[in-house]
């Protein structure tokens, strides 16, 4: 049998890094974890990603790819056991839709910007954000204690950081985001996400994650 | 296969519009496109898509699947009997899709820039990315082509569908810009890849015509005072 080497390059606070590592969990996939500092990037991480120059990098084999939900995507179709995205087309078109939504307009231009926002971007961002989770509130209803139903799965994997950023981001933001009477769904799934055998451990430690995107919010106010 | 088991919601200058008519093309299905005009939503856009209300909308039957790259798996994943869109190996596949989130995150938002670019030296760096961009898709198609005609091969797969849905703009913007983009000197594939996806059998009858396009453009900038769509 060949040999599986993996190695994955990451940062311990990316979130992006964080769903490939779940996702290497769940498939009991072993791999060697390589911490790099994106505030002085590495030649290697230069090497491996010259296009964008970030991570996650998953290096299999000599094999290197970039870009999560990419990366997402190999892990499944390579290793058979655990499957992460649905077996029907019309699902799995779905999950993909959502994840790229939740991508757009709950992650990049969402949360975090509206957490460093001041006035009326603050508002527009806030109001923005809050009306994406809405839809993804009514994605959630009456599916289980997944998106896929029972079982985690690529969808979880791909909004699996609001369930432990997003609470610290409107922390350090003093936002409102997430009300659970508001988004009762969206709350009993990030419960669900955060003691999942293959997530609870593996989460950055809160304190930290508060002083990092406390100095990061200083340096990046809009 | 009945004519309105498969129905397409978009616009002809639209190049999201074309990767799904591409890949109902690849598979020979036929299918109904229902045309949205400019300017207005139909009830059927609003009612398929309402999270973003844009085309193309793929309706199979029932089921309304939105995001041109997303449609284009789906029908890869449904239609499995016809060619192949998507590579067979998964690291292949890998490499497909992350070319695909460049040209949709960074390459196509590029070419948008020219037009919209405030002045001379603006312009001149806009032209200047979107030129560094078609250099790291020539290497990548040196890469994933493997002296082959297209990016996915001997036919064309996912990533020429993804890349060259933009020909058409990318000709309107060398035009309205009296400059050259897809170099035969600095992309010499490229420019000869460009020539063999246009007149591929699945793409030939949905590229628009460069002049009629260029046309468009000015009736787009004329009544929005904004470039092409961005899906």
């Amino acid at each position: 049998m060949e040999s599986q080497e993996v190695k994955l390059l990451g940062f311990w606070v990316s979130p992006f890094v964080h769903r490939v590592e779940w996702a290497l969990k769940l498939k009991g996939v072993p791999y060697e974890y390589i911490e790099e500092d994106i505030f002085n990037k590495s030649p290697l991480l230069l090497e491996l990603n010259p296009v964008h120059k970030k991570v996650p990098v998953l290096v299999h084999n000599q094999k290197v790819l970039a870009e999560s939900f990419v990366i997402l995507e190999y892990i499944d179709e390579n290793w058979k056991q655990c499957p992460l995205l649905p077996q029907d087309p019309y699902d799995r078109a779905k999950a993909r839709f959502w994840a790229k939504f939740a991508e757009e307009k709950i992650l990049s231009d969402g949360a975090w910007r509206a957490a460093r926002a001041k006035g009326d971007n603050r508002e527009k961002a806030l109001g923005s954000t809050i009306e994406a989770l809405e839809k993804i509130e009514g994605e959630l209803k009456g599916k289980g204690k997944f998106f896929g139903g029972e079982s985690i799965g690529y969808l979880d994997l791909a909004l699996g950081w609001i369930s432990y950023m997003l609470p610290v981001w409107e922390d350090v933001g003093s936002i409102k985001i997430m009300d659970p009477t508001r988004f009762p769904a969206t709350a009993a799934w990030m419960s669900e996400f955060v003691n999942h055998p293959a997530v609870k451990d593996s989460l950055p430690p809160r304190d930290k994650m508060i002083i990092y995107f406390e100095k990061r919010l200083k340096e990046l106010e809009i | 296969m009945a004519n309105k088991e498969v129905r397409v919601l978009g616009a002809w200058p639209s190049p999201f519009v074309m990767r799904a008519r591409i890949a109902l093309n690849i598979k020979k299905l036929d299918y109904e496109f229902l045309q949205e005009q400019l300017g207005s939503k139909s009830e059927l856009l609003l009612k398929s898509n309402p999270v973003h209300k844009k085309i193309p909308v793929l309706i199979h039957g029932d089921k309304p699947i939105c995001e041109s790259l997303v449609i284009v798996q789906y029908v890869d994943e449904v239609w499995s009997s016809g060619p192949s869109i998507l590579p067979s190996d998964p690291y292949d596949r890998a490499i497909a899709r992350f070319w695909a989130a460049y040209i949709d995150d960074k390459w196509f938002p590029s070419l948008s820039g020219i037009p919209r670019a405030q002045g001379e030296e603006a312009k001149m760096a806009a032209i200047q990315q979107v030129r560094d961009g078609l250099e790291l898709l020539e290497d990548a198609f040196v890469k994933c082509s493997k002296g082959k005609p297209f990016f996915g091969g001997d036919s064309i797969g996912y990533l020429d569908i993804a890349f060259g849905c933009f020909l058409g703009w990318l000709r309107v913007t060398e035009k309205s810009n009296g400059v050259k983009l897809l170099d035969e000197t600095k992309t010499p594939n490229l420019a000869k890849w460009a020539v063999r996806f246009c007149s591929d059998v699945a793409v030939k009858d949905v590229m628009p015509d460069t002049d009629k396009l260029a046309e468009f453009a000015k009736v787009l900038f004329a009544k929005f005072r904004a470039p092409p769509p961005s899906n």
